[in-house]
């Protein structure tokens, strides 16, 4: 029911609404708050003059500052990017190893490394270079094709039996699948996987222990090497060829991921980024993934 | 239904607004005791306020010579020997809290002395009356000249008053940016017409808001503004020294008739009171200090120096308006004789307590105030590495603070597992060492990446504790108790 009563004690009007018994008083808006609200209305009318404000279709008025957010990113970036330019000149012209002794150079390039990391290395090898199954940690000290920062600047520019021409590994192969192709039967693999838990202190049965150290001379040593010791340590480079006898598994040191690994063969790829990345950008990489874990 | 009832005219009742309107006060000039105390204060807070930032401090070549520096750009406090780090930002709190035990020491004592005295919104406007009072004259002629038409003369006095204003405004805001920067830089910088947008932006900004609250706003400030007179009931008791009008010498009053001796007066009933209303116009908030003690009332005191100079007049005592606690007055009203002022109460001990408290813990800690201080920040991607022949390692970045003004060199050393062996990314790797050299520029925070290989035998849990100990050359240690994670 609304009702227009006149307030008792204030003498003010009420907007004739009604809840429950309870009225609204028709008290006017304080006045500096319309003071502000007009101001407020004037200065809209200021700012349609000077800034963009109107869409028209597929345009808007522009205003007389002519005044663009994009184009003042764009402006920033460049900024930004002139910034740069001095370092950035000056890592395309020294070795990755210059770089690294290089103070100023090495924040800039470990600050530079750390965001084209996450951009481009990150989905595999993880943040801060974790690593997962088939993807190596970077941050540890098993390096199965060379841990300098040469050798990582050189990984990543060619990669890793990828289609560049100077790929570390050979393109489309890498360890033989020797259960798949033939090579060697069920009890042999059962045997060898068998000699490598022995070799790294885990449960493993004496009998095929011995007999699967016999199948690792006459199968495995031309790549993994004598004492198990991996391709790069037996001198043998270019293969990939991981240690043996470590804790540290690419792919797992189970028996279950052994016998898997020996039967179908296994050939971890790394595309090459030198198309993809300018050198400056491999360079500062190459400083970052090295300072994961310090290389080796 | 809807029905308008019509409001009866007899029942209408007049309008009320809720606020109260403002009437400017215009105060009369006070001559006295507690106006040349209010003077003088006067004087010693405006000299501290633009002196203190030309104060020059020695510290050395590579650091900046200004006694008094809040050096936000570079991250810095310099108050002459001490210098502060953000991360020492507590001893702000604690000069906070002891400002506040101090302003309530006072009021429990005095009353509103600092209202009064010190306060810059009542240095400020007592500076901005001033000069009104220069260029527009005294009360009355201010008030006929607000009331009266605008002619050229009123024009001129406003400018002029104005522009004075303006200029102090100007004054008031340039000294404050001066506390944030180097001050003779600056002024050099401001008078070629070369200092910075911000700089500018602060000047302006601090001109405006000196302008307004000391030319306009005023005792607005005191009454509507500031929380402080809200609570000072709180602190205040029936032994604090306030200005009282003292009623039962003063009352009743009435205008003092030259036909009347004063026997013939008091026989009348009358008091001491001659209701000349000097109290009232002197007074900077516009109230009645007869009324009794009132929130407005911000203790300064004019309005007894206004009552003496009438009461010296008239041959009477002096000290009809006084300060002086409400126990003393309630037993000279009754006509017993009032009992000596006591200070020593137990809300004076408790605030003494605190700010020699507070005082003492701000003071040590400055004497003791370490020149190294160290943060460690443990990497979570990777959590942890194992390397090769079994044995964890952790990744940490370790954050040296060198609070001195030399470079040092220190030894960072692991304790907590067995085996630890550090190293520092990017320096030489030499494996199986135990302890590490580091070092920081002066006045720098260093940053390392440290890591941190554990045998696997030493390895008992998923998370062991571990403390990073970093010594410096002449054996100041500062230690960071962070925790080594391992596989599950």
């Amino acid at each position: 029911m609304a009702q227009n009563y006149k307030d008792e004690l204030s003498g003010v009007e009420t907007t004739g609404h009604e809840w429950d018994g309870l009225r609204e008083l028709n008290n006017p808006l304080p006045k500096w708050w319309l003071y502000i609200f007009y101001v407020c209305i004037a200065w809209s009318l200021v700012y349609y003059v000077f800034y963009p404000a109107w869409p028209l279709g597929k345009s808007y008025t522009k205003g007389i500052l002519g005044y663009s957010q994009r184009e003042e990113l764009v402006t920033k970036l460049a900024e930004g990017k002139a910034g740069q330019a001095k370092y950035l000149t000056a890592i395309a012209g020294k070795s990755v190893d210059e770089i690294q002794k290089d103070k100023d150079l090495l924040s800039f390039a470990m600050a530079g490394g750390r965001s084209y990391f996450n951009e481009n290395c990150a989905a595999c090898h993880g943040a801060g270079g974790q690593g997962a199954k088939g993807f190596p940690t970077l941050a540890d000290d098993v390096w199965l094709w060379g841990g300098t920062t040469a050798d990582i600047y050189q990984t990543i520019q060619h990669g890793i039996r990828s289609d560049d021409g100077e790929t570390r590994g050979v393109p489309n192969a890498g360890m033989t699948a020797f259960g798949r192709d033939g090579i060697l039967n069920r009890e042999q693999i059962d045997q060898v996987t068998d000699y490598v838990l022995s070799l790294n202190g885990k449960q493993a049965d004496a009998a095929k222990v011995a007999k699967g150290k016999t199948v690792y001379e006459e199968n495995c040593v031309a790549c993994h090497g004598d004492q198990a010791q991996g391709a790069l340590a037996a001198g043998l480079d270019g293969i990939g060829a991981p240690p043996l006898k470590q804790a540290n598994w690419l792919f797992g040191g189970d028996k279950a991921t052994l016998v898997e690994t020996v039967t179908n063969g296994r050939a971890g790829v790394m595309p090459a980024w030198s198309k993809r990345l300018d050198d400056a950008t491999i360079k500062s990489l190459a400083v970052y993934v090295h300072n994961l874990g310090g290389g080796k | 239904m809807s029905t308008v009832t019509e409001t009866p005219k007899a029942e209408k009742r007049a309008s009320k607004s809720l606020f109260l309107k403002q009437s400017k006060v215009y105060p009369k000039s006070a001559h006295g005791r507690f106006r040349r105390i209010k003077w003088a204060a006067l004087v010693a807070m405006l000299a501290i306020y633009y002196v203190l930032p030309w104060i020059r401090w020695n510290r050395g070549p590579d650091a900046p010579d200004q006694a008094v520096l809040l050096d936000i750009e570079h991250r810095r406090f310099y108050l002459f020997f001490v210098e502060l780090w953000p991360q020492q930002i507590y001893y702000l709190t604690g000069a906070l809290i002891l400002a506040a035990l101090a302003l309530f020491l006072a009021t429990s004592l005095a009353g509103r002395v600092w209202c009064g005295y010190a306060c810059p919104q009542t240095v400020w406007t007592d500076l901005f009356l001033w000069v009104e009072r220069l260029v527009e004259g005294e009360r009355g002629e201010r008030i006929r000249l607000d009331q009266g038409k605008w002619t050229a003369r009123k024009l001129g006095r406003k400018a002029l008053k104005n522009a004075i204003w303006l200029g102090i405004a100007l004054a008031t805001g340039g000294a404050w940016i001066f506390y944030f920067t180097d001050a003779p830089t600056l002024l050099g910088d401001l008078l070629r017409f070369r200092a910075s947008s911000t700089a500018v932006g602060f000047i302006a900004l601090f001109t405006g808001t000196t302008y307004l609250l000391a030319g306009f706003a005023r005792e607005q400030v005191c009454t509507y503004m500031c929380p402080w007179p809200r609570f000072q009931s709180a602190m205040i008791d029936e032994d604090s020294l306030v200005v009282t009008y003292q009623e039962w010498r003063g009352e009743g009053r009435a205008p003092l008739r030259k036909s009347q001796g004063w026997e013939e007066r008091t026989s009348a009933g009358l008091g001491d009171c001659i209701d000349c209303f000097n109290c009232v116009q002197v007074c900077p908030v516009g109230i009645d200090i007869r009324d009794g003690l009132q929130m407005q009332c911000i203790g300064c005191g004019l309005c007894i120096d206004a009552c003496d100079e009438i009461m010296t007049r008239i041959d009477r005592p002096t000290g009809l308006v006084t300060f002086d606690t409400q126990t003393r007055q309630t037993a000279l009203a009754t006509g017993t004789a009032p009992p000596p002022y006591r200070w020593l109460r137990p809300r004076v001990v408790v605030y003494g307590l605190g700010i020699l408290v507070i005082a003492g813990a701000i003071v040590a800690g400055l004497l003791t105030k370490p020149g190294l201080d160290v943060s460690v920040l443990r990497d979570r991607a990777p959590l942890y590495v194992a390397l090769a022949d079994g044995s964890v390692r952790n990744a940490y970045t370790f954050k040296i603070s060198n609070m001195t003004r030399e470079a040092r060199s220190y030894t960072l050393t692991a304790e907590g597992l067995e085996g630890a062996t550090l190293a520092v990314a990017g320096a030489e790797q030499d494996e199986g060492e135990a302890a590490r050299r580091l070092t920081a520029a002066p006045d720098m925070v260093a940053t390392y990446r440290i890591f941190v290989t554990v045998p696997r035998a030493s390895l008992h849990d998923s998370s062991q504790s571990l403390t990073l100990i970093l010594t410096a050359a002449n054996g100041e240690t500062a230690s960071y108790r962070t925790v080594f994670l391992g596989p599950p």
